[in-house]
């Protein structure tokens, strides 16, 4: 895969080259691919109260756009269109309909969101359509026997849960765990797998359990109360805003518990700055993608081209979102997973060479994580690193995990 | 607040007091419905999905209607109705194997009873007041579909998956043809009940309530149980919507029903046109479409786009899109007898 | 009794933010007869040009007072540019132009500042004095300005002309017309102070909460909610129905059993609500009298 790469990269030349190469063999093409065009279809918030997600939109569509710059996938424009769900289920139906009927995309790639998501598998399961690299960590996504034409892409949450679980069973059988989740089901899928990693210990272990609602103005009210539990382990399943909140209030009402903190809010930049970095010292994390402010990736090789292709392509863009990273990685493995298919651009075809992915290097992803799929494993990244924040940056520790 | 809104409909006024349509209103009734039927074997079964959409919309921006803009009184809590509607077809299809055509009276009714009963407390608060109420109701409805006592029913943050019925009687149509009709049906049979109950003296009843409440109670109106049966019989309506919707859509979670469904509702209720029934077309049809339109004027934004559709729909249809026909035929027809 | 003084006063501290929010909902109430459903975005966005004059080096009380004037100035040509043509054609159609407006202020802020949360400073210092531990410095100042804010309001309605003014161009506005207001620029007035206030509410929401697009969504609807409780006719009342909501939030989640965090919204709005049914004024509002 590197190889192609570079070939490409290098010339257009050494693309022709390579299209020649595989000439010899017919091309068979699915719906909204020509000679000339790849259509893919993509639904993301844009409005809406969870119009924050928009960013990774506008993350991927200018990963397509350099991807077009330089020539395209074997001499193919991706056509991206993206298009608004407000994250309501019923619009995410309709949008995507849109995209297979009418607009006749090969396939969805990156829908973002468990409910949404969730609406659409049946669909996109029937109509026989790629739902490639969901952006959502919900466990259900890799059930290749049920829903042969859908994958996830990030590590599945309730997989991160457990080590988080496991750690603390190695480290701290005795620990007293108050938990705080948001009340849906992403929130839900990691308070479920950490209880299942704790097994048997966790009646004992998890002395308080809080949730609040996305519409909750804070979660101070919680975090007293799981403070007085008496916990002295506090795991926080919280989107940005909140974990921001969560990290700051137990450190200003002097609990002083050992933190887990999920990944979703683990941007140095977007939480635990806004957070105070002095007061996120000692957290706890599971990393598997590289943190553009993190400074220990400053002259790292990819993040320069990262930081090159953000200030070609989306100037002036807040660069401490992680999810422009996020957008970049995730944008690369649907690139590789389309060279790989050649000009063998039909649906199936597509599902055969996303199911066996073997040890692609994805930019950005942290050393030692690649993505893997076969044709029973639809989890394309599952190894992460345990990585303790020291005040200014994520310290890795311990191998790369990978939970089977 | 303010005297309420006083839609001026001399063609509703005309059919409360139970004239007759004129021949060219029947012409264009017999017309639109025709369109109508006609409409899914030109467009695609995608387009097709669009218009059930906006015929399920229409239905629950009637239901809204009727009681805002008949009855004077707010809410911004009808998705919460349609919430019930559609947990209860999702239920009685995925838990009770019931058949989908059941499930539509069966949310009706249990909106019926949960309007009525919500309307009741609702009797004492006016205005603002009914507005907060009801703004309640729809902030506090996805936290209690969550609720974790009654997830082995409504599957908790996950929601309820269900299959799409086929159409029956080997009828040469798809699927998606068949619930098309299946809807246009059910809104016909609900539009027809409605103009049956709003031109005679109920309909009378709830606008010398929404008009002046003092004077109806003076002139012998049960106020209180109008208003509440008003709001049952409302509920009803965005209740049979809701459960429509859930087997258009085939899926039901907490997330589909927050707080923007019901502002959508109003937004679709006076954009259509405020107390008036073929304005409620017009509002499924703006739930629908207007959002797919801002989006595509901007990628960045929609939501600023969509903001000024609202604000330029007042601007220059004040009574909405209704009134806007019908201030233009007016004109039409003056001119025509003029000359 | 340690967990139930820590949670009453979270809930008094969070309260006061709802206190801020409900005195510019009486504010816009007072001068308009309305409830404007932007006004929480509306905040949102003058926190943002506070952000932008802080950012560009302008020392805090100066953007403090920069970010009142500019969303006065704002307030003012919003109601004279886009409420105005609507005005007088309907209730509802004034609550589409503010779902409009929301939408309108909430998708340009994420479009100009992007989504991911900001710190915003506090004014206030890093400690209380006396050796309180219960509230936080940043609460202590804002249940202050919140005070100072009311005395404002309070003295605006009560004892200047033009306040008086204002009130009797909302509440009647053709027989203030003819005792000679210009009832059409008292409620551009209206509209730039609840505007001022509103920046105010948000510059003390954001250190707290964190600054972004979404952030004002759940904290309006308590405001509205903590305004009503008090009643909307008294600025006082609805100060101290924030208060009650704040605290009443906390105390329903933490000791009314099987409820939890999970439900403690729904139920804080059912008492609020039930409040209501029995006194449809608010605790401490006038009872307008009807005539036909």
């Amino acid at each position: 895969m590197k190889f192609h790469k570079r070939l490409l990269v290098g010339a257009a030349a050494a693309a022709f080259a390579l299209g020649a190469g595989t000439a010899g063999a017919a091309k068979m093409y699915g719906p909204g691919v020509t000679d000339t065009e790849i259509k893919i279809g993509h639904i993301n918030p844009y409005s809406g109260p969870a119009s924050a997600y928009g960013t990774i939109g506008k993350g991927i569509a200018a990963y397509w756009k350099m991807v077009n710059d330089k020539g395209g996938i074997n001499g193919r424009k991706i056509d991206f269109i993206s298009l608004d769900d407000g994250y309501s289920p019923p619009k995410t139906v309709e949008q995507a309909r849109k995209l297979v009927e009418q607009e006749q995309v090969l396939l969805i790639f990156q829908s973002l969101g468990t409910p949404t998501n969730t609406a659409i598998h049946k669909y996109m399961n029937a109509k026989k359509t790629p739902q490639l690299f969901v952006a959502t960590g919900a466990g259900k996504w890799g059930d290749p026997k049920h829903f042969p034409w859908t994958m996830g892409w990030q590590p599945p949450y309730p997989a991160e849960a457990k080590v988080y679980a496991a750690y603390l069973l190695k480290n701290k059988p005795n620990a007293k765990v108050g938990i705080l989740y948001q009340n849906d089901d992403y929130g839900k899928d990691y308070l479920h797998g950490f209880i299942a990693g704790l097994g048997s210990k966790a009646k004992k272990m998890v002395v308080a359990q809080e949730s609040y609602e996305v519409t909750d103005p804070t979660i101070d009210s919680q975090i007293i109360k799981l403070k007085d539990s008496g916990a002295d382990t506090f795991f926080n399943i919280t989107t940005p805003k909140f974990a921001a909140q969560a990290i700051r209030k137990a450190y200003d009402s002097g609990w002083k518990p050992l933190q887990f903190l999920n990944n979703v809010s683990q941007s140095v930049g977007g939480v635990l700055k806004p957070a105070g970095l002095d007061k996120s010292v000692g957290l706890i994390t599971a990393v598997y993608i590289k943190e553009a402010t993190d400074p220990q990736w400053q002259n790292d090789e990819d993040m320069k081209a990262w930081n090159a292709w953000m200030d070609k392509y989306l100037p002036g863009a807040d660069k401490t979102s992680s999810f422009y990273t996020y957008a970049y990685a995730v944008g690369y493995t649907m690139e590789q997973v389309l060279k790989g298919a050649g000009d063998n651009l039909t649906r199936k075809n597509i599902m055969k060479v996303a199911s066996h992915l073997k040890h692609l290097k994805v930019p950005l992803l942290l050393p030692g994580v690649d993505v893997n799929t076969s044709p029973t494993d639809f989890y394309p990244i599952q190894c992460e690193q345990l990585s303790k924040f020291d005040g200014e940056k994520w310290q890795r520790f311990g191998n790369v995990i990978c939970p089977k | 607040m303010a005297a309420n809104p006083k839609p001026d409909t001399r063609l509703l006024a005309a059919l409360a007091s139970g004239a007759k349509l004129s021949k060219l209103q029947l012409a264009g009734l017999a017309l639109a419905l025709a369109g109508a039927l006609a409409l899914p074997w030109f467009v695609s079964d995608y387009r097709t999905f669009q218009y059930t959409l906006a015929i399920i919309y229409a239905v629950a921006v009637l239901g809204l209607n009727i009681l805002t803009g008949y009855n004077g009184q707010f809410s911004l809590g009808h998705g919460a109705f349609y919430a019930i509607g559609a947990y209860t077809a999702a239920i009685m299809m995925e838990q009770g194997g019931m058949a989908y055509y059941w499930t539509i009276p069966a949310a009706g009714l249990a909106c019926l009873v949960a309007g009525f009963l919500f309307g009741l407390p609702a009797l004492r608060l006016e205005g603002l007041y009914l507005a907060l109420a009801t703004f309640a109701l729809s902030v506090a409805t996805p936290q209690l579909l969550k609720y974790n006592a009654i997830a082995p029913w409504t599957g908790g943050v996950q929601g309820v998956t269900i299959i799409k019925p086929d159409p029956p009687f080997g009828l040469p149509v798809s699927q998606d043809q068949w619930l098309y009709y299946f809807s246009l049906a059910v809104m016909l049979v609900m539009f027809v009940c409605a103009w049956n109950l709003l031109r005679g003296r109920t309909g009378r009843a709830l606008k010398a309530i929404r008009d002046n409440p003092i004077a109806a109670s003076a002139m012998g109106v049960n106020t209180a149980l109008y208003k509440s049966l008003t709001f049952g019989v409302s509920a009803l309506y965005t209740g049979v919507a809701g459960a429509l919707g859930a087997i258009a859509i085939q899926f039901v979670a907490p997330d589909s029903f927050n707080f923007f469904l019901s502002v959508t509702f109003l937004v679709g209720v006076v954009i259509g046109g405020l107390a008036s029934i073929p304005g409620a077309v017009f509002g499924g049809v703006v739930i629908v479409f207007i959002p797919n339109f801002a989006e595509q004027v901007s990628k960045a934004a929609p939501w600023a786009i969509y903001g000024m559709f609202l604000i330029l729909f007042m601007y220059f249809m004040p009574t909405g899109i209704w009134g806007f026909i019908r201030l233009l035929y007016a004109r039409f027809t003056r001119r025509r007898r003029a000359g | 009794m340690d967990l139930f003084l820590q949670q009453t006063f979270a809930g008094l501290a969070f309260g006061g933010i709802y206190a801020c929010v409900a005195l510019a909902v009486v504010m816009i109430y007072q001068a308009t007869d309305h409830l404007n459903f932007a006004q929480g975005e509306m905040a949102m966005f003058s926190t943002y040009i506070a952000y932008t004059l802080l950012h560009h080096g302008v020392p805090y009380w100066w953007a403090f007072l920069l970010a009142m004037a500019i969303s006065f100035v704002g307030g003012v040509l919003v109601e004279r540019i886009i409420v105005r043509p609507v005005e007088g054609t309907g209730v509802l159609n004034e609550v589409i132009v503010f779902i409009g407006l929301l939408a309108i202020f909430n998708s340009m802020a994420g479009w100009i500042w992007e989504y991911t949360i900001k710190p915003f400073p506090s004014p206030f210092p890093k400690h209380v004095p006396f050796g309180i531990t219960f509230v936080g410095p940043h609460d202590f100042g804002v249940i202050g300005i919140t005070l100072v804010v009311l005395a404002a309001v309070f003295l605006f309605f009560r004892f200047t002309p033009i306040g008086l003014a204002m009130r009797a161009a909302a509440q009647n506005p053709d027989s203030a017309r003819l005792v000679g207001i210009r009832v059409g620029w008292m409620l551009a007035l209206g509209w730039g102070l609840a505007a001022a206030i509103g920046a105010v509410a948000g510059m003390m929401v954001a250190p707290i909460v964190f600054l972004e697009p979404n952030m004002m969504g759940g904290i309006l609807l308590y405001g509205f909610a903590g305004a009503l409780l008090g009643g909307i006719s008294n600025p006082v009342g609805a100060v101290a129905g924030g208060f009650m909501v704040g605290v009443l939030e906390n105390l329903v989640g933490t000791y009314v059993p099987f409820i939890g965090s999970e439900l403690k919204l729904s139920v804080a709005l059912v008492l609020i609500v039930s409040v209501l049914v029995f006194r449809p004024s608010g605790l401490f509002g006038y009872v307008v009298v009807k005539r036909v």
